[in-house]
């Protein structure tokens, strides 16, 4: 026999047959399709036990009630709380991505020290020492005033204990960085005196007049403004809108009133002037120089003087204010975008002098002139004499912008050591080119963020904070809303990395202390702190979560004081002489303050405003000769220039530029950083005399091809 | 004649010679190829049938052993571990918390295999990394409670008599799903004695035709 072609034919055909009718081929058919359906490297969420935890987000001031749904404890989505006297289930984009927060890319995972350029890791225990050794030196010095700290807000356990820390060590430069409540609060201590804010009705106004408040794009409390501008329509209530674009809110309104960018307190006294004229307002208890603010008013903002100003017709203004001071529930609301930007206190006291004049103070769907929130009763510090030779001296500056200009312009350093604790003033304040430069006057920089910000890069240690999800913390309504709620944000699950609650990690710095800053934190915990300084409420806050301490208006018709608008403050007026106007667009989509805008976030933001990497300024094509639509173009002012994309639109007032505010993050963060360009590198600030706010509205600006 | 022309004779002589004798070599030629055939055909169907499901499913030991029998003594039937949530999903396999409830880090008894768990897991506080033998893929929903509740099945319906099993058997997982080769069922010819032996679409869709005259729609498993 000889083994020929056959044979391998056979043998071949043999094994063909033998595979065939094994059950390899079926076996391995349905494998292969399984695989296929189920590629192993796919991420595929882990199956367990479904639970709620009721929380308060502490993203913005909006503080809504929020309910996040865990799997096995590891928390998978957030909504908003059923029932919560804020949001009551609504929830904003930002708060349905908090999540992304605890993987961000900048987050802070274990404390850090500035080497050089470079930070490294290092442990809670040598962080806590290398700060408390470095606040030791200070005292040691006698000049305990020279620690300042920069936070977000004054309401609220946590600020307040940084600001205990600082009283207990022997200074008062504590500061907060500009937001609607600290504007709020002084046009109400203008006004009405101090320890009082303002709460505005817009649940039940029939007629709101908005000064460029972004109802719908996040002033005041976010979610609570969505609801009541929701159910406008079947109120039968009014919106007029008066900003110089057409926003989001002034698109929804029932009017929009374009005016010329920085005259709405123009405006608002105009509206004043026709009021008092025609008799058209209500007497309160007005004190102060009221004779000398109706005087002053009907010289100084005639309604054909306001009209040119305003670039708003002589009748239109007549119109409104008829319209306004006859509505059942007016309200007049200040704050342009956000209301956290430029702000003057001059526009802030006109706009709610409307609200005095046609008698809505403290009337249902009115303006409420409410008590700040009091229930937190901290001990007092107890201060030894270096304390108290420090509490002596006065404070460095009125405003965080004002002790960054007076950090620039001294030679020797004004300050030696700085806490930063939710702020990035390196981002958000006008102009952070000159922020940084102040920061680096300053030769101690402590920094409590939990993401590596602008302003955490400036720091020299970083005593990383615990996020929202992770952490306990009260949080107290504020922006504008016309109910007083505390809400109690509470950790849904265990710090991801090696972070700790802002409050447990200025404790241990004053344990580590010793003497009287060690005894005035006589608490083990950030926590027994929380619970005895709230004891007042802590059961009920503790057992639902919020405590609603009043709804409805205040008791009582709250006085009026004239002195500072009969004084006729002067407008501010915008830095540069160029022939255009830029001003900072609010975005819902996009934050301009701590913390950035979640990668979610910023995916939903709009290609007209940013496209790629290229930030769109939005510009009336009237004004915008020689440019192209969706071409490049330089736009420069006397503080920089930035290459942009052009956006053609017909609802922005000719000769305006406007740029979106919350974009050109620097940090490293592939998501959010890189895109665009920070509108507050293009504008300087502008100091209101008298109030100290940066009341830079826009800047002055030209704009050519590229 | 030609050198050519005699070579040419000699060839076809030669050719015709071979001719004649070849008829019993080609006989022989197909009977090596029969043989041939037939050995192929016996190695690869052998190995297809009994070598295949070695290659194809790697063999995976539990974390340590563990009694069904000695556990449903001391705590009664199935559900006092695998039981129905509130919201009606299922819990599955326990987690520790729950196997905490007798047992601390203290073994209460003197198997090597409790002595593990308490070793590694209970004072460790980490979770058992069980093997589930009747893990679906993930393309897959399926209702614990749609089947105990309205249906009224029992357990070994589809898991079998896993409460007699007083030793956890090797895990043996497809080297391409990743899934257990329990969903096919031991038997690599996917023959099936009990309602047990198999976990595929078509046992799901047999039952479902048995019990409710329809085998079902796609979106109602896959959705």
């Amino acid at each position: 026999m000889k083994v020929d072609r056959r044979s391998f034919l056979g043998l071949g055909l043999g094994a063909v047959a033998g595979v065939a009718v094994s059950p390899v081929g079926m076996k391995l058919t349905d494998d292969s399709s399984i695989w296929t359906q189920n590629w192993p490297w796919t991420p595929v969420p882990v199956d367990g036990e479904v639970t709620y935890d009721s929380s308060v987000c502490s993203l913005c001031p909006g503080n809504c009630g929020i309910s996040v749904r865990k799997i096995d404890g590891r928390p998978v989505k957030i909504e908003g709380l059923d029932g919560y006297p804020i949001n009551n289930g609504g929830a904003c984009l930002h708060g349905i991505a908090g999540l992304q927060y605890l993987y961000d890319p900048t987050r802070v995972k274990t404390p850090l020290r500035k080497n050089g350029d470079k930070f490294e890791k290092i442990s809670w225990k040598e962080a806590i020492s290398l700060v408390s050794g470095k606040l030791a030196e200070i005292r040691k010095s006698g000049s305990p005033e020279k620690l300042a700290c920069i936070t977000d807000k004054t309401q609220g356990s946590v600020s307040q204990l940084f600001n205990h820390f600082l009283t207990a060590f022997g200074s008062s430069n504590y500061f907060d960085m500009p937001s609607l409540e600290s504007f709020l609060e002084l046009t109400a201590q203008t006004l009405h005196g101090k320890g009082k804010t303002l709460g505005f009705d817009l649940e039940n106004s029939d007629f709101v007049l908005s000064f460029g408040a972004g109802l719908i794009e996040g002033w005041g409390s976010p979610v609570n403004c969505f609801k009541a501008n929701a159910s406008r329509k079947e109120r039968h209530a009014k919106l007029f809108q008066i900003e110089p674009r057409l926003s989001n809110t002034a698109a929804n309104a029932d009017k929009w009133i374009p005016i010329n960018p920085g005259t709405e307190a123009d405006l608002a006294l105009g509206i004043c002037a026709v009021m008092l004229k025609k008799n058209l307002f209500k007497a309160g208890k007005f004190k102060g120089s009221f004779n000398k603010f109706v005087a002053m008013v009907q010289k100084e903002y005639s309604v054909t003087k306001v009209a040119e100003t305003t670039g708003i017709k002589a009748n239109e203004i007549e119109k409104i204010a008829t319209l306004f001071a006859k509505a059942k529930m007016p309200v007049a609301i200040p704050g342009k975008g956000r209301g956290n930007g430029g702000q003057s206190l001059k526009e802030f006291a006109a706009i709610h002098t409307l609200n005095c004049l046609a008698g809505s103070l403290n009337k249902k769907g009115g303006a409420f002139v409410m008590a700040m929130n009091e229930y937190l009763s901290f001990p007092k510090a107890i201060m030894d004499e270096v304390a108290e030779k420090g509490a002596g001296k006065t404070k460095i500056a009125n405003s965080v912008n004002e002790l960054v200009e007076k950090l620039n312009g001294s030679s020797k350093p004004i300050v030696d050591a700085l806490f930063v604790y939710n702020a990035n003033p390196c981002y958000s304040l006008h102009d952070p080119k000159r922020v940084k430069q102040a920061f680096q006057k300053i030769p101690f920089v402590v920094s409590f963020s939990s993401f590596l910000d602008e302003t955490a890069m400036e720091a020299d240690v970083i005593l990383p904070s615990n996020t929202f999800l992770e952490r306990i913390e009260d949080m107290p309504s504020q922006a504008g809303l016309a109910r007083n709620v505390i809400g109690l944000t509470r950790p849904v699950m265990d710090p991801v990395f090696d972070t700790r609650n802002p409050g447990d990690a200025l404790i241990s710095l004053a344990h580590g202390l010793e003497g009287t800053i060690a005894e005035s934190f006589e608490w083990e915990s950030y926590e027994e702190c929380l619970e005895s300084v709230t004891a007042d409420v802590w059961d009920s806050l503790s057992e639902e979560g919020y405590v609603l301490v009043s709804q409805g208006p205040p008791k009582g018709n709250p006085i009026v004081d004239f002195t500072y608008l009969s004084a006729n403050p002067s407008t501010i007026q915008a830095q540069g002489d160029l022939e255009l106007m830029l001003i900072p667009i609010d975005n819902m989509r996009l934050t301009g303050t701590a913390p950035m805008a979640s990668p979610f976030a910023i995916k939903t933001v709009s290609d007209k405003v940013l496209t790629g990497t290229d930030i769109v300024v939005e510009i009336n094509p009237m004004t915008a000769k020689g440019l192209k639509d969706k071409g490049y173009a330089t736009l420069t002012t006397p503080v920089g220039s930035a290459k942009v994309k052009i956006n053609f639109n017909e609802g922005i007032m000719p000769g305006v530029l406007g740029m979106v505010k919350g974009l050109g993050h620097t940090c490293d963060n592939k998501f959010v950083s890189n895109k665009g360009v920070n509108v507050n590198d293009l504008i300087g600030p502008v100091i209101e005399s008298g109030s100290g706010l940066d009341a830079a509205f826009g800047i002055r600006a030209k704009i050519s091809k590229a | 004649m030609s050198k050519i022309e005699n070579k040419d004779e000699n060839g076809s002589m030669d050719g015709a010679g071979d001719g004649t004798a070849g008829g019993p070599k080609d006989d022989k030629g197909l009977g090596l190829g029969i043989i041939f055939f037939l050995v192929a055909f016996l190695i690869c169907f052998l190995s297809g049938w009994l070598l295949f499901p070695k290659l194809l499913y790697s063999k995976k030991e539990q974390p340590f052993n563990f009694d069904h029998v000695l556990h449903s003594e001391e705590v009664g039937d199935c559900e006092s571990c695998h039981y129905l949530r509130e919201d009606g999903t299922f819990s599955g396999m326990p987690k520790l918390e729950s196997c905490m409830e007798c047992h601390t880090d203290e073994p209460m008894g003197e198997t090597e295999d409790e002595a593990i768990f308490a070793e590694e897991y209970v004072a460790k506080e980490k979770e058992v990394p069980w093997f589930v033998y009747s893990k679906q893929p993930d393309c897959v929903f399926f209702s614990h409670g749609a089947h105990i509740n309205a249906a009224g099945m029992d357990c070994k319906s589809c898991h079998g008599p896993i409460e007699e099993s007083v030793a956890s058997r090797p895990y043996e997982e497809n080297r391409i799903t990743g899934y257990s080769r329990d969903i096919w069922g031991k038997s690599i010819w996917g023959i099936k004695k009990h309602s047990w032996d198999r976990m595929k679409m078509d046992d799901c869709a047999k039952c479902h035709k048995q019990e409710t005259g329809h085998q079902g729609y796609c979106f109602q498993c896959h959705k």
